[in-house]
């Protein structure tokens, strides 16, 4: 097998505060390889777009790593200076995020903004540099891009602005790209055409792609392996049609439960009663007890640390000798 | 259509002015533009049952959500309820999206709900309002304790709660809910959902539902009408749309969405994207996406086609093909 692009292992993300630390990330540990699509699904403020910010270095302060260690491409960058972390992003780490208007500047041609980033990190003369830029936009299928490589990010539309978006992340050959729900802003249609994209390029140029996103069904299409996260904690990992057909976690089947479904009509939906606690009141033990149909005596003494159970992963007392 | 309906809205049409400023059209000798959010879109909503509209982004679905409600003002065309039960007019209500932005976040949440009571002076005296509001509270799922909260102390899925409260203590039996879920995660939209489920089987509601989410449509409804362009391309009954979807535009947002129990993992779905409604696409909106459009489709708009199961369908190719085939009666539509 070949070594891991990215390996994160116990991450802990601290922010200080007046009333005390909130741990917004706890023991979260990952592996990516090279061409293989990692989806990070949980709910809002379960820490998977968090997730992505700590191994880039863009934890917002008070925000810091306060423990544990993430490697890209064999080597440690949690504890590298600004600076050097600045070479990395880019270079060796792509980013999309949710937004292509945002992540765009307005003021300069998508072709300006790609010969910057290429010049930034690959030793290209400018006319080397453009001639690469129209060649992503191609790759991105972006169509006539020697015309469209001197236009203005507003006169490409939401999808086209995402592939360019994408051109961006690509434009250093990174061998990682973290991308933030990148087709969240999207409609449907247009969703389906960036997850093939992303598909076509991890395969052709064995690009990790750590895809970070609440939708299940953007995973099921898009990634091999899933890490189902709830507040600030990894609670299941594996294959993506393991986790998919049969979750193991008593969350992830609760997740499942609650979507509607495409072929076939239920009179209720299962739900999960509440909410997801907090980040300042998780309570002890397993952070999911308060809502666990299956929860037991020992869910609220000891929290579950992630263990193998059957094909995946899982933080569960029911698969590490029950709950009793 | 002898069956009772809610809502019949009828060629309805709104046309918003999206003109540059007067010296600016002077100055650069531009014409006055106008954009066709809605054109021509004609539905019934049976009584108790649940209509949704699909469709992606700037295809107008808000735009009739509001137009029913009387937020804006139709062009052309007519929105008319049905009459009730008990025969008088049915009244409505909305539910909107983002419960962020509809709840005033200065108000207390029993003031916020009892605002339609007081403005509709449905009640008037206060121990009533009080008693109602606890009681719609409860229905909803809160605590009547929570309504000496403020919406921020809310979750999300707490909030469009409180919208639901708001928008069901005056008794309406229609609601209007434009993309109430999309807001919220998936977890919570079950909840919300199974919770319209309830409401509507208790209070024999109906609605008028906007999503751009299929499965969510599909878990909904009793009939969907797809919307491309402003115009309604196909409606049928839900399960019908989802066995034999009929218009092409239908069939590519069906294969388009990611599907969980069948994911397709090979494709490569280059079906480009929406035009600008600025400036429409002539004849069949759909013809430069369409796999089979030819010139007919670039010049002569379809009529709306009523199918031998109800189903509804602007297409030249569904046409010709009933036509043909001889199984459906084809006649137009009203």
């Amino acid at each position: 097998m070949p070594d891991p692009v990215l390996e994160v292992r116990d991450l802990r993300v601290d922010f200080p505060g007046r009333h005390g630390t909130v741990t917004a990330l706890d023991g979260v540990s990952l592996t990516l390889r090279p061409g293989e699509v990692l989806g990070v699904v949980g709910e809002s403020g379960a820490g998977k777009s968090m997730t992505g910010l700590a191994i880039q270095g863009l934890l917002e302060p008070p925000g810091h790593i306060a423990g544990g260690e993430i490697h890209v491409n064999g080597r440690r960058i949690d504890n590298l200076p600004l600076r050097q972390m600045e070479k990395i992003r880019g270079r060796e780490i792509g980013a999309i995020f949710q937004d292509p208007l945002t992540s765009l500047n307005p003021l300069f041609t998508v072709g300006a903004q790609l010969v910057e980033t290429i010049r930034i990190h690959l030793d290209m003369t400018k006319a080397e540099a453009r001639a690469r830029a129209i060649d992503l936009l191609r790759q991105v299928g972006i169509p006539a891009p020697e015309d469209r490589v001197d236009h203005y990010p507003h006169q490409f539309s939401g999808g086209m602005r995402q592939r360019v978006v994408i051109a961006l992340a690509l434009s250093a050959e990174p061998r990682l790209i973290i991308a933030d729900e990148p087709t969240t802003a999207l409609d449907v249609s247009i969703q389906a055409q960036i997850i093939a994209l992303l598909r076509r390029l991890c395969d052709d140029t064995g690009t990790a792609v750590m895809l970070v996103t609440h939708d299940m069904g953007v995973i099921a299409e898009a990634a091999d392996r899933v890490a189902v996260m709830y507040a600030g904690r990894m609670v299941e990992i594996g294959e993506v049609r393991g986790v998919l057909r049969a979750p193991r976690h008593p969350y992830t089947q609760g997740l499942m439960g609650s979507i509607p479904a495409l072929g076939h009509r239920v009179e209720r939906l299962s739900q999960i009663d509440g909410a997801m606690p907090r980040l300042d009141a998780i309570p002890p033990g397993c952070a999911f007890n308060p809502r666990c149909p299956a929860v037991g005596p020992r869910c609220h003494i000891a929290r579950p640390e992630l263990a193998p159970a059957g094909a995946s992963a899982t933080a569960c007392w029911i698969d590490q000798g029950g709950v009793a | 259509m002898t069956e009772l309906f809610a809502l019949r809205v009828r060629n309805l049409t709104r046309v918003f002015d999206v003109s540059a400023p007067w010296l600016n059209r002077v100055v650069e000798r531009k014409p006055k533009q106008f954009l066709r959010a809605v054109d021509d879109v004609s539905f019934d909503v049976p009584l108790g049952g649940c209509l949704s509209l699909v469709g992606e982004s700037g295809c107008g679905k808000s735009t009739v959500a509001r137009l029913v409600s009387g937020l804006y003002r139709p062009t052309e065309g007519s929105v008319e309820f049905g009459p009730g039960v008990d025969g008088t007019a049915l009244s409505a209500q909305m539910i909107f999206q983002d419960p962020y932005a509809s709840l005033n976040p200065r108000w207390r949440v029993r003031d916020i709900i009892a605002e339609p009571l007081r403005e509709l002076k449905v009640l008037s005296d206060d121990t009533a309002i009080r008693a109602r509001v606890d009681e719609i509270l409860t229905t909803v799922g809160l605590s009547p304790r929570d309504g000496a909260k403020f919406p921020h102390e809310f979750s999300g899925g707490q909030r469009q709660r409180i919208s639901i409260a708001r928008a069901l203590v005056t008794e309406p039996r229609f609601l209007v809910c434009d993309e109430p879920t999309s807001a919220l995660d998936v977890s919570v939209q079950a909840q919300i959902l199974n919770l319209m489920r309830r409401l509507q089987d208790q209070m024999g509601l109906t609605y008028l539902f906007i999503s751009h989410d299929l499965s969510v449509v599909r878990h909904m409804s009793d009939r969907i009408a797809v919307m491309y362009l402003g115009r309604v391309v196909e409606e049928a009954d839900t399960e019908v749309l989802f066995a034999t979807p009929r218009h092409p535009y239908t069939r590519m947002l069906l294969q388009t969405i990611p599907n969980i129990e069948a994911p397709k993992r090979a494709r490569e779905a280059d079906v480009g994207e929406v035009p600008s409604p600025l400036n429409p696409p002539k004849g069949c909106a759909f013809h430069p996406r369409c796999p089979l459009a030819d010139a007919r489709c670039k010049a002569e708009r379809p009529p709306v086609l009523v199918l031998a199961d109800r189903s509804r369908v602007a297409c030249h190719r569904v046409a010709e093909a009933a036509g043909m085939s001889g199984h459906t009666e084809l006649q137009t539509a009203p």
